[in-house]
């Protein structure tokens, strides 16, 4: 029953998708012949509305499905088991393929749904275009829903005997109900599992409406800025969520991959940083275009790209063209996203041709040290950054094709690629906000940049004189001390001076400074968060250390200071069919005892497989991160640790938060300013001309 | 506006120019380098044990993990097993039925090529009878392979048309 509900919404909403469609093309050509079109453009923006409560209604009853274990249905099956607490049954919804392209769908149609809700009086003419460009996406996510991987298919046993996957009951045939499902792969059995992967979907599918935008206003010839500011919170947001995505997803990898690490250049993790590459060159680049009308056309090519990247995105995490741990998911749909990808980057290039000489630069790039040449240089690292990406993930198939000879590359080839491109970066952010709009000169940014540059030397000086001699490791602290003191002076510099202007405490000064200038401010939190992140890199990547060994009860292991020693074990069993073994170390730092481990390793009777689940002390000092590799089964006398010493490692997930608070600042609403801005271009430029 | 009257236009565009053009330069670099520096070859086990020329260099290499040779001393982590080969190729996948089926084939039959291997570390949650190992490392000139990397994946877990419990309750 609750199957036929799912699947009646589900192709219900694809009518209605291609309904819209329809409506919205056939509104803008009455329109362009100068017939009132009113009535079917308002007819698509409600078709628009409608696919939300239809692909809520699949959604909930897939959920539903999921939660009562009808194990007749495949998808649940395959995803959920009885001793699945509840948290997990619902998150199955996006623990496989075909659950994941039905939240994928209800996502995007949420966004369009909301964007549809704007008052659209200044910007009517976008309208139809933007939802024409929301649907045909939807459309194309629901049409593999419908006809590719229905998430309500059943298992069915037909009157000769055969056991078939159908959607419909075929002739005669008794549906099959299994007893017990095979439960989540036990790696996605995690807290990790709740938010990670809702906000990559999540940022991905709002990248759609800038994109939906800058179509509009292609296609509708509006090419002023327009386009932009319409769409800079979605912007804000969609990169919030995809850069959640990305820090969470770091985490979960830490807590359960085993060997403490956060990121391993495994092609799904690149297709979801591919999008974020692009679309953080885009958030910067935008900037550009508002204040000095330079850039637009680059702007246009930068949204593109970031679209079709979101579309290769989800491609790749579900296709299963390339070897990689996270690709759980392998079916046959691949072709249908190449074509999509391929047809709307065709599209949107034309149409971005069609328009290129309407889309001219109003001023010009004068000096190269200027704000919006450093920006340009930003714009080539990130692209930079992106290219070595595309390049790793591409060369494998490129190579094959050629030369018939399978190839590929791992993680050392995009740390050596990057590696340069990411401390440039870091560079550039440390002297960007110092340099001036329109005309910069080595004497004015010597002059604005000096003191915190003193301020880093004496830093990095101190650090050499505490032992530390590594030339790579000591580059990368003196970028992050040159970022760190620039970005503190900035802020130092406003304050003071609002305060000096107003009279308020420093607290109230540094409130209205960044309330008035979110973007800004809230710019050089995220920067700062950044710097963070780089620090703890920096830590992990050139620090870590590891050592193992199998010890006797009463027996220690030692490690970059810390010493651990085995107490005890004990093997047992949980109500959600799980075994446990679960170790106690105790840990002393330099001789004194600072507490207690408990590495465990978990073995899931359901799915016949293993989890480990390291004992971790983290403070901002470093981790030591417990592994239990194996133990004495009966007397457990004797048990064999993994142990790893990961110096500075809780400065990335502490700059993530910074990272993540900075952008939060960023997207909230500029109300004091907003008045001031409307007025502001249009001066300019009457004293210009 | 001005562009073709006034040179220092012009010039200031040249300086552009050629920062722009030193930029994506030293990015061209960065990537031609680095893949002449970490290309692996992806190999199948067959390949491998046929190709002498490619003993003793860094390959990349996937097989099909034996589950009864299987041996892990937990006092030093040496981990061995030995895989056998199956088709590097997703068509030839696909055309036999898939990666699951390949993997339960190929670990049945003899007649493959198969290659032990040797890995110092942690054993792998997901290392057991038929899994698809894929695996980094060289192999040295008894052919035995010394795998640095190992990744495991397991498809038939996630994926399977029918259930097996099916058959016994009904």
């Amino acid at each position: 029953m609750i199957e036929n509900i799912g699947t009646g919404a589900l192709y219900l909403s694809l009518l209605v998708s291609l309904y819209g469609i329809g409506a919205a093309a056939y509104g803008t050509w009455q329109q362009h012949k100068g017939r009132p079109a009113h009535a079917w453009i308002e007819s698509s923006r409600r078709a628009m509305l409608l696919t939300f409560p239809l692909i809520s209604a699949a959604a909930l009853s897939l959920i539903a499905l999921l939660v009562s274990g009808s194990y007749n249905v495949q998808y649940v099956y395959n995803t959920t088991s009885d001793a699945m607490p509840l948290y997990l049954k619902i998150t199955a919804l996006w623990g496989g393929q075909s659950g994941s392209l039905l939240f994928w769908s209800w996502l995007m149609s949420a966004f369009a749904s909301a964007v549809t809700l704007r008052k659209w009086e200044r910007d009517r003419e976008f309208l139809p275009w933007v939802v024409l460009v929301s649907l045909v996406t939807l459309a194309f996510f629901l049409m593999l829903s419908v006809f590719f991987e229905n998430p309500f298919v059943r298992f069915w046993q037909t009157i000769d005997g055969r056991q078939v996957v159908a959607l419909l009951q075929p002739a005669g045939a008794t549906p099959i109900q299994p007893v017990d499902g095979r439960g989540l792969n036990p790696l996605l059995r995690h807290p990790g599992m709740v938010f990670h992967p809702p906000m990559l979907y999540l940022g991905f599918v709002s990248f759609i409406i800038p994109y939906a935008f800058a179509i509009a206003a292609l296609v509708t010839k509006r090419v002023d800025d327009r386009w932009i500011r319409i769409t800079r919170r979605w912007t804000l947001v969609a990169w919030l969520f995809l850069s959640l995505g990305l820090v969470l997803g770091s985490r979960w990898a830490y807590d359960v991959l085993g060997w403490g690490g956060y990121w391993g250049w495994d092609p799904v993790e690149i297709a979801a940083f591919m999008p974020w590459l692009a679309g953080t060159a885009f958030l910067h680049s935008v900037m550009i275009q508002e204040k000095r009308g330079l850039f637009k056309r680059w702007n246009m090519i930068l949204i593109i790209i970031t679209y079709d990247l979101v579309i290769f995105g989800t491609f790749l995490t579900r296709s299963g063209v390339l070897s990689s741990v996270h690709a759980f998911a392998q079916s046959a749909i691949g072709p249908l996203f190449f074509g999509f990808i391929g047809l709307t980057l065709v599209a949107s290039l034309a149409l971005l041709l069609w328009r290129w000489n309407d889309l001219r630069s109003e001023g010009q790039l004068n000096s190269l040290l200027s704000r919006e040449s450093l920006f340009l240089v930003n714009n080539l690292l990130f692209m930079g950054i992106l290219a070595v990406c595309f390049w790793g993930v591409i060369y494998p198939l490129i190579s094959e094709l050629v030369t018939g000879q399978q190839v590929t590359v791992g993680p050392p080839f995009y740390e050596r690629a990057t590696g340069p491109l990411f401390a440039a970066l870091i560079f550039l952010m440390g002297v960007a906000p110092l340099s001036a709009w329109g005309h910069s000169t080595w004497k004015t940014l010597g002059k604005a940049i000096w003191k915190p540059f003193i301020v880093s030397l004496i830093i990095i000086t101190v650090i050499i004189i505490k032992g530390m001699r590594n030339p790579a490791a000591l580059l990368a602290f003196w970028l992050v001390a040159l970022t760190t003191s620039v970005t503190l002076y900035e802020y130092g510099h406003g304050v003071l001076a609002r305060r000096r202007r107003t009279g308020e405490s420093i607290p109230v000064a540094l409130w209205n400074l960044a309330a008035r200038n979110r973007r800004r401010y809230g710019g050089y939190i995220i920067h700062l968060g950044v710097v963070l992140m780089a620090l703890g890199v920096v830590g992990i990547e050139m620090f870590q250390s590891e050592t193992q060994g199998t010890i006797r009860v009463g027996e220690s292991l030692s490690l970059g200071g810390y010493t651990i020693t085995y107490k005890d074990l004990a093997v047992f069993d949980t109500n959600d069919q799980r075994n446990v073994a679960r170790a106690v170390v105790a840990v002393q730092k330099n001789g004194r005892p600072i507490g207690e481990l408990y590495p465990r390793r978990d073995f899931f009777y359901d799915s016949q497989q293993p989890m480990t689940i390291p004992g971790v002390r983290s403070t901002m000092e470093d981790d030591l991160y417990v592994l239990l590799v194996d133990w004495e089964a009966i007397s457990s006398e004797s048990a064999t640790f993994k142990i790893y010493h990961n110096p500075l490692v809780n400065w990335l997930w502490l700059g993530g938060l910074v990272f993540i608070i900075g952008t939060l600042v960023a997207a909230l609403p500029d109300k004091e300013h907003q008045p001031q801005k409307a007025q502001y271009p249009a001066a300019l430029k009457t004293a210009a001309s | 506006m001005q562009q073709n009257t006034v040179s220092p236009a012009t010039q200031g565009r040249t300086k552009f120019i050629i920062g722009g053009l030193l930029i994506i330069a030293a990015i061209v670099y960065l990537i031609v380098s680095s893949t002449q520096a970490s290309t692996q070859y992806f190999l199948t086990v067959e390949e491998l044990v046929n190709r002498p020329e490619m003993a003793n260099r860094d390959v990349r290499v996937s097989g099909v993990v034996l589950g009864d040779t299987i041996q892990y001393d937990a006092d030093t982590l040496d981990l061995r097993f030995t895989v056998a080969s199956i088709p590097a190729d997703q068509k030839d996948i696909d055309a036999q039925g898939g990666l699951a089926l390949v993997l339960h084939n190929a670990a049945l039959d003899s007649s493959l090529p198969r290659i032990p291997v040797i890995y110092n570390g942690v054993m792998p949650d997901l290392l057991k009878n038929e899994a698809q190992a894929i695996m980094t490392g060289q192999m040295d000139d008894n052919g035995v392979f010394h795998a640095e990397e190992l990744l495991l994946k397991c498809p038939t877990r996630y994926e399977e048309a029918v259930p097996e419990q099916a058959n016994t309750s009904n």
